[in-house]
C-alpha cells in the first residue's frame, strides 16, 4: 500500500514548533525541539523508552506546559491564556495508550459528550455524526454499551471515533497498540491507515515500524529528548544516518 | 501404551454439564460456613446456645408487656396481678407517643403540620433519589419541598418562605444577565460593584473590629486576663488599620476580572441577593401578607422537639454537607494556593474538633461573640455547625474518590477541550462520587445518629426527651429499656433504609463490568 505514503502533502503549516525545550523538575526532557507538520502529514516519531515521545505530542495539546519556545497549531498560539489551550484542544483529537474512555458513559454517550457540550451542536445531529463514525471504526453494534463490555481494541476504535466527532484538523496517537493484544492491533492500525488516506494530518508515536513504513512520510527519531533523525520511511529504514538510530534499529527490528 | 503421537486436533466443543450434586444446596453451605473444622463446629454450637438463651430470656419481656398504664408503678401492679415475673412496659411509649414524635413544647393541634411535611418529604425525596426513573421535571417539586416545609413546622407567613424563594430565583436570573453581559458594559459594573464591595467589606471589618473591642472590655485586664485582653485589642486595630487597604484590594480585584467576568458575577449575584433578603424580605412579606393573609400559628425553635427534631436536623444537615463536602474536595485540589488553602485548613481543623464542642460553641459561645440585640435561631445555629462537621468529613471521603480515578481521565476530557466546570460536572464528579458512596453514606448514617448529641446542649430530641421529661417524669421515673430500644427502633429503620438505598444505588450505577 505505498499510495498512502505517496499522498500529497500540502504547503500550509498545520503546527510549528520552535526552539522548545521542558523540564520536569531540574530534568531536561525535551531539548531544543524544532519541528513543522504540513498539513495532510502523516508522522511517525519512534525511540527507546524515555526520550520523551509522548512528552512531545502532550505538549502540542498542551496536556504537559512547555517552559521556553513556541508552538503554534493551526495558526493559534499557545500560551497560558485558557481560551487559546481550549481552542486548540478542540481542533486536534487525542487518543491514548490506555484508551481512557469514560466508563460511566455509553460508547454513544462518550462520542456525543463533547460535541454537545463543547461545539454546542444539538443531541441529534451529535448523534448522527457519532453514529457515522461509529460506522466508520466498524462498530456501530456497540453504541449502547459500555466500554468496560468492549475488547481492548474495539475500546481503542470507539477512542479514535470519539475524537474524530470533534471533526478535529489533527490527530495525535500516544502509542495507541502498546497495551493491545497482538489480535487486535491489526484492527486499529486498519483504521489509522483509513484515516490517513482520508488525508488528516497525524502525529503518531509508535512501535509499529510496518506501520510507520506503510503510512508514514516522514519517520522521526528521539533519543534523550532530542530529535536524533528525521527522514522518509524508505531512507529512516533502509540507510540510517546517526549511529543510535543505527542501535535503535537493530534492536527493534532484529528479530 | 504405544501411541506416542503427540499432534492433537479437537472437532467438538465440550458441551457444559452441571456441577456434582455434592457441590450445592443447603448441606453443602451449613458443611463450608458451619461446621467446616472442629473449631468452628465449636463455635457454631456455642453460638446457637447463646442465641437460644437470649431469645428465651427475651421473648416473655416482650410477650408480657403492658401497653395500657398511666404510670410506671401502674404498670408493675398489673404485671404482678397477672403473676408474671417480667414484662415490658410499652404502655409509656402510647402515654407518651406524642412526645417522643414532636416534643413536649410543640402545639397539639398544629401536629398534623409536621406529619404532612414528613409525607411531602418522603414524595419530594423520590425524583432525586430515583433520578433515572422520574422525569426531570418533578425535581421542581423537590427544590421547592423545602420553603413549604418551612412553613409547615415552623408556621408563620407563608409569604416570607415565597419571597425567599422569590429572591433565590431572581439571584439567579441576576446571575446570568452579568454573565451576558458585553465586556465594556461588565466592566462599567464591575467598577460600581468593586466601589460597594470594597466599602461592604470595610464596614463589616470596622463591626469586627468593633466587636473584638467589646469582648476584650467585656474580659477585662485583670491577672491573668491580661493576655487575651491583649490579644483582643491588638486584633482590633490590626482590623482597624487593615480594612481600607483590604476593601479597595478585593474592590480592585472585581474591577480586574472584569473581562472574565467570573467574579463581578458571582460578587453581584450575592450583593442581590443580601439586599434582598435583608431590605426587601421583611416589608414586601408582611405587605402580602396583609393583602392575602396566609397564615398559620407559629412555633418558635424552642418548641422543636422529639423524632421531628432529629429529622429535620438529619435531613437538612445530610442534604447540605454533600454540596458543601464536594466543594470542599474540588477546593483542596485546585491549583490556586489560596482556595487550597482555605480549603485545607477548614477540612483540618473541623476534623481535628470533637462534634460536641462545636455544638457547645453553637449554643453558648456563639452567642457570646454576636451582638447583644441579635437573634440567632438556635437551631439554625445548630445546623451550620453539624453541617459544617460532617462536610469536612465527606469532603475527605470525596477527595478519596478523585484521587481514585485515573490520571488519563482528567487528560481525555482535557483533550477533547472540555473546560474545567463540564470536565468536572460531566466526567469526574459522576465517577468519583460513585466511588464515594459507601463513604458518603456512612458519614450520612454517622451524622443522623450523631444529631442526639443535641441532647446535651439542653434540645429535646427524641434522646433529650427520653433523658429529661419522660425519665424525670413521676410517672415514668427510671424507664429504661422501653424507650430507648424505641429509639434505637427509629434510628435503626432509617439507618438501614439509607444503607439499602445506597447499595441499590451502587448496583445501578455499576458500569464498568470490572
Amino acid at each position: 500500500m505505498a499510495e498512502a505514503a505517496q499522498m500529497k502533502v500540502s504547503d500550509e503549516v498545520a503546527i510549528t514548533i520552535q526552539n522548545m525545550n521542558k523540564w520536569y523538575g531540574t530534568f531536561h526532557v525535551l531539548r531544543d525541539i524544532d519541528l513543522t507538520v504540513y498539513r495532510g502529514e502523516r508522522i511517525v516519531i519512534c525511540g527507546p523508552s524515555g526520550s520523551g515521545k509522548s512528552t512531545l505530542i502532550r505538549c502540542i495539546n498542551a496536556l504537559e506546559e512547555h517552559q521556553a519556545g513556541s508552538i503554534e497549531v493551526d495558526g493559534t498560539l499557545l500560551s497560558s491564556d485558557l481560551k487559546n489551550i481550549d481552542k486548540i484542544r478542540s481542533e486536534v483529537g487525542m487518543c491514548f495508550q490506555h484508551f481512557n474512555l469514560f466508563p460511566h458513559l455509553t460508547i454513544l454517550e462518550n462520542c456525543t459528550l463533547a460535541p454537545i457540550w463543547v461545539r454546542k451542536i444539538p443531541k441529534k445531529e451529535a448523534e448522527e455524526t457519532a453514529m457515522h463514525f461509529l460506522e466508520k471504526v466498524k462498530i456501530p453494534d456497540q453504541a449502547g454499551k459500555y466500554p468496560g463490555q468492549l475488547s481492548g481494541g474495539q475500546q481503542q476504535r470507539v477512542a479514535i471515533a470519539r475524537s474524530l466527532c470533534m471533526r478535529p484538523r489533527i490527530m495525535l496517537f500516544d502509542e495507541p497498540t502498546s497495551a493491545l493484544d497482538p489480535e487486535m492491533i491489526k484492527e486499529v492500525l486498519d483504521t489509522m491507515i483509513e484515516l490517513a488516506e482520508e488525508g488528516m494530518t497525524m502525529l503518531c508515536v509508535t512501535h509499529e515500524m510496518g506501520f510507520a513504513r506503510q503510512v508514514a512520510n516522514r519517520v522521526i527519531f528521539m533519543d534523550a529528548g532530542q530529535i536524533v533523525e528525521q527522514n522518509e520511511p524508505e531512507a529512516f529504514f533502509n540507510n540510517p544516518q546517526s549511529d543510535r538510530t543505527k542501535l535503535f534499529l537493530s534492536q527493534i527490528l532484529g528479530h | 501404551m504405544t501411541d506416542t503421537n503427540v499432534s492433537f486436533v479437537r472437532h467438538e466443543q465440550i458441551p457444559p454439564s452441571p456441577p456434582p450434586p455434592s457441590q450445592s444446596g443447603a448441606i453443602k453451605w451449613a458443611r463450608e460456613n458451619l461446621f467446616s473444622n472442629w473449631i468452628n463446629s465449636v463455635l457454631t454450637v456455642l453460638a446457637l446456645y447463646f442465641i437460644i438463651r437470649l431469645v428465651m430470656g427475651a421473648t416473655p419481656w416482650f410477650i408480657n408487656g403492658v401497653w395500657d398504664a398511666d404510670s410506671i408503678r401502674e404498670c408493675r401492679d398489673i404485671l404482678t396481678a397477672a403473676g408474671k415475673e417480667t414484662g415490658a412496659c410499652f404502655a409509656v411509649l402510647v402515654d407518651r407517643w406524642d412526645h417522643l414524635l414532636f416534643g413536649f413544647k410543640y402545639p397539639q393541634d398544629a401536629y398534623w403540620r409536621p406529619t404532612l411535611a414528613f409525607i411531602l418529604l418522603i414524595a419530594a425525596a423520590m425524583p432525586a433519589l430515583f433520578y433515572m426513573y422520574v422525569p426531570r421535571k418533578f425535581l421542581l417539586g423537590t427544590a421547592a419541598y423545602p420553603f413549604l416545609a418551612y412553613w409547615l413546622i415552623w408556621g408563620g407567613s407563608l409569604w416570607v418562605p415565597i419571597v425567599v424563594a422569590a429572591a433565590i430565583i431572581a439571584t439567579g436570573l441576576v446571575f446570568r444577565l452579568v454573565e451576558s453581559l458585553n465586556v465594556s458594559t461588565r466592566t462599567l459594573l464591575a467598577g460600581a460593584v468593586g466601589i460597594l464591595a470594597a466599602i461592604g467589606l470595610a464596614y463589616l471589618l470596622f463591626l469586627g473590629a468593633q466587636e473584638l473591642r467589646f469582648i476584650a472590655g467585656s474580659i477585662g485586664s485583670e491577672g491573668l486576663r491580661i493576655i487575651p485582653f491583649l490579644l483582643f485589642w491588638a486584633a482590633s486595630i490590626f482590623t482597624y488599620v487593615f480594612f481600607i487597604p483590604m476593601g479597595i484590594f478585593v474592590g480592585y480585584a472585581i474591577y480586574d476580572d472584569a473581562e472574565r467576568g467570573g467574579l463581578v458575577t458571582v460578587v453581584t449575584a450575592l450583593l442581590a441577593i443580601y439586599v434582598m433578603l435583608v431590605y426587601l424580605l421583611g416589608p414586601v412579606s408582611s405587605g402580602l401578607n396583609a393583602v392575602i393573609p396566609l397564615e398559620l400559628q407559629a412555633v418558635p425553635s424552642r418548641d422543636m422537639g422529639g423524632y421531628m427534631l432529629s429529622l429535620i436536623l438529619g435531613t437538612v444537615c445530610v442534604s447540605l454537607s454533600i454540596p458543601l463536602g464536594i466543594l470542599l474536595a474540588l477546593g483542596r485540589q485546585s491549583n490556586m494556593p489560596l482556595i487550597k488553602g482555605v480549603c485545607v485548613v477548614f477540612i483540618e481543623f473541623i476534623r481535628g474538633v470533637p462534634l460536641i464542642t462545636l455544638l457547645f460553641v453553637a449554643n453558648v459561645m456563639l452567642a457570646y461573640f454576636m451582638p447583644p440585640q441579635s437573634n440567632f435561631d438556635l437551631i439554625l445555629r445548630v445546623i451550620i455547625m453539624i453541617t459544617m462537621f460532617s462536610s469536612a468529613y465527606i469532603a475527605e471521603v470525596i477527595r478519596g474518590g478523585l484521587a481514585a480515578l485515573p490520571k488519563g481521565q482528567y487528560e481525555a476530557a482535557d483533550s477533547l477541550g472540555l473546560n474545567y466546570t463540564q470536565a468536572t460536572r460531566l466526567i469526574i464528579l459522576p465517577q468519583a462520587l460513585k466511588i464515594s458512596i459507601p463513604g458518603i453514606v456512612n458519614v450520612a448514617v454517622g451524622l443522623f445518629k450523631d444529631t442526639t448529641l443535641v441532647s446535651v446542649i439542653s434540645m429535646f430530641d427524641i434522646v433529650g426527651m427520653i433523658r429529661g421529661p419522660i425519665q424525670q417524669s413521676t410517672d415514668w421515673i427510671s424507664i429504661y429499656w422501653e424507650v430507648y430500644l424505641f429509639a434505637a427502633l427509629v434510628f435503626f429503620i432509617v439507618c438501614y433504609g439509607i444503607s439499602q438505598y445506597s447499595q441499590w444505588l451502587e448496583r445501578q450505577l455499576a458500569t464498568d463490568h470490572r
